[in-house]
């Protein structure tokens, strides 16, 4: 379980999260949706650790019985409870995709980097997880993006985190590659009990693949809830700055969005 | 391939070493050079004609070979790191005005007071690492653009600020009078300090600058990474970068100190390096460390052999080399980002 409250970040003198609250629950995908600049990366890089943030905390009871706050932690403790899938955008292209989804259990490794059997075998699976254990001898440069992004995913499945974000994971990806992705999330929250919290651009992925949307606009929380709570003409309309339809999806139980008017 | 590319480096090691000893204004015959050898390890005492070739080579040639072996270690292991740290190709000691500006410190305490004693030579290397240090924060200062260092930024800053602080310290030896004259042949990266003591001084820098630095490969490959998802991955990173940091700017001071400056060694070896061996810095640290002192102890021996019986500063034989590898280098950076 993945708890933020009151979270608010400033850059400088200019505040870009307003006091967030957002719980995910372990088992289900959380869909992070806003226009760009709503602050979506900056939210999923504050729950990283990897900006400071101004006040709120970040709990998770995932590893313990009491809840513990992240933003306490060290690095490398914090990296045991939350994964960070990026944009697999400038990966360093030399390094083979075993030795990057290796990299994943640095959190139990020490300064030298040393891997056991057992974390070549963690690492494997995670490969095999996503369905990548045939690239593992390829350079990570010479993939297409959306097996950069699988490898990514595999770092993350290696790093062996109760909780799982993802930025913008499916945003340089083809349909195919964006609808396989997701499958491959939602099945891992679902079978491996991760809390997964994803900021997606694409309004309809969100729908079909997460049990809840949050919708973050100019850095605040505008509504959380299921896809249908969240995507309505009323909400995305003024979110976006955009007339937009809602429609029932042809064969799955969700919203569909349609922008522009008829 | 792991084993099989240490021992090519090694192998290429031992022959830069061999040919260093062998090579040199006085002939000596091979059975000879071996017999001094072992003599030498037993302290045996030697008569002549035998003596004279036992001091040229056990007061001359080996404590050369060794310091231009050490120094070509600390350039190639200090290069391969400050490329890591900066996430760039082009990043080297000389390029980024490092080793000029720990020639700087350097000759700022020689002009201060000659170093005569044992204690006044080890002052040398550690005012050396203050000024690697001040240029370092200085250089990566100006070249930063938010969180990127682009290449063009950090070698148009360092070599600005290495022809400035060359240029100062140039006036402060023509100023001098009397010893730091001696000072002008070692900033072009003659070893002309000879003997075995300034062999012995750089020993502790560099066995705790190298030391770290082989340790720190993992947490440069993480690096490569870029620090959000090196600390994401668990590497606590203003600690780790600041250790390399420290490390590599030790380990070019101590080298800068006693053997001048010497430029692209630190940039040609780890980058044949990761042609050959990849990019694994686990790897690519230690290797970078043998490989720079053998390319070193042969641009050494160039030096040496090509105007015999002058000496040619080693500096010139690897800038003639290092200037084309560099431009080919910044080509290829550009067209493919390889890196």
């Amino acid at each position: 379980m993945l708890k933020i409250e009151g979270l608010s970040v400033s850059y400088g003198s200019r505040r870009v999260l307003h006091n967030i609250s957002l719980e995910v629950n372990s088992g289900e995908v959380v869909a992070l949706i806003g226009p760009n600049g709503a602050g979506k990366s900056t939210l999923v890089r504050a729950i990283s650790g990897v900006i400071p943030v101004e006040s709120g905390s970040i709990q998770s009871n995932a590893l313990s019985r009491s809840s513990v706050n992240l933003l306490s932690l060290s690095p490398m403790q914090r990296a045991r409870s939350l994964a960070v899938v990026p944009q697999a955008a400038s990966l360093p292209p030399a390094f083979s995709v075993w030795e990057t989804v290796l990299m994943g259990r640095t959190p139990y490794l020490n300064f030298l980097g040393q891997v056991s059997a057992k974390d070549e075998a963690i690492a494997r699976l995670a490969l095999q997880r996503v369905d990548a254990l045939d690239l593992s001898g390829r350079r990570v440069g010479e993939l297409s993006g959306g097996e950069q992004q699988r490898v990514l995913l595999a770092r993350a499945l290696a790093q062996s985190t109760p909780i799982l974000l993802l930025d913008e994971p499916t945003s340089n990806l083809d349909l195919h590659y964006q609808v396989s992705f997701m499958e491959a999330v939602s099945a891992l929250a679902h079978q491996d009990n991760l809390a997964v919290l994803v900021a997606l651009h694409d309004l309809n992925l969100a729908a079909r693949y997460a049990n809840r949307v949050a919708l973050l606009v100019d850095g605040k929380i505008k509504a959380a809830g299921t896809p249908r709570q969240v995507l309505t003409p009323e909400l995305i309309s003024m979110a976006y700055h955009l007339p937009v339809q809602v429609i029932p999806h042809p064969f799955a139980d969700v919203p569909l969005v349609i922008p522009g008017n008829p | 391939m792991k084993i099989r590319a240490y021992l090519y480096s090694l192998l290429f090691l031992v022959l830069a070493v061999v040919l260093s000893i062998a090579i040199g204004s006085v002939f000596i015959p091979p059975a000879d050079l071996g017999r001094i050898l072992i003599g030498w390890l037993y302290r045996a005492t030697f008569s002549e004609p035998l003596k004279t070739f036992a001091f040229i080579l056990t007061d001359i040639r080996l404590p050369r070979t060794a310091l231009v072996l050490l120094t070509g270690a600390a350039l190639g292991g200090s290069g391969a790191a400050y490329q890591g740290l900066f996430r760039n190709p082009l990043a080297d000691p000389y390029l980024i005005g490092v080793a000029s500006g720990a020639g700087l410190g350097a000759v700022l305490t020689m002009s201060i007071k000659w170093p005569y004693s044992f204690w006044g030579l080890m002052a040398v290397p550690a005012a050396a690492f203050i000024g690697a240090l001040l240029t370092v924060f200085l250089v990566y200062a100006l070249a930063r653009v938010g969180k990127t260092v682009p290449t063009t930024n950090l070698i148009l800053a360092g070599v600005a600020f290495g022809s400035f602080a060359t240029a100062l310290t140039t006036y402060l030896m023509l100023r001098s009078t009397g010893e730091l004259h001696r000072a002008i042949a070692w900033l072009n990266g003659g070893s002309s300090q000879a003997g075995w003591v300034p062999v012995l001084t750089v020993l502790p820098y560099l066995a705790i600058g190298l030391g770290i630095l082989v340790l720190s490969g993992h947490a440069l490959n993480l690096l490569q990474f870029g620090d959000d998802q090196a600390q994401q991955l668990g590497l606590p990173v203003t600690r780790a970068r600041t250790l390399i940091l420290l490390a590599a700017s030790l380990a070019t001071a101590a080298a800068v100190s006693f053997s001048g400056i010497i430029g692209f060694i630190g940039l040609i070896v780890p980058h044949v390096i990761r042609l050959w061996f990849g990019a694994d810095y686990r790897r690519l640290l230690p290797l970078s460390l043998i490989g720079g002192a053998g390319a070193l102890l042969l641009a050494d021996v160039i030096a040496r052999a090509v105007m015999a019986p002058q000496e040619l500063p080693v500096g010139i034989v690897t800038a003639l080399v290092g200037v084309p590898f560099f431009l080919w280098v910044l080509r290829r950076a550009k067209n493919q980002g390889y890196w």
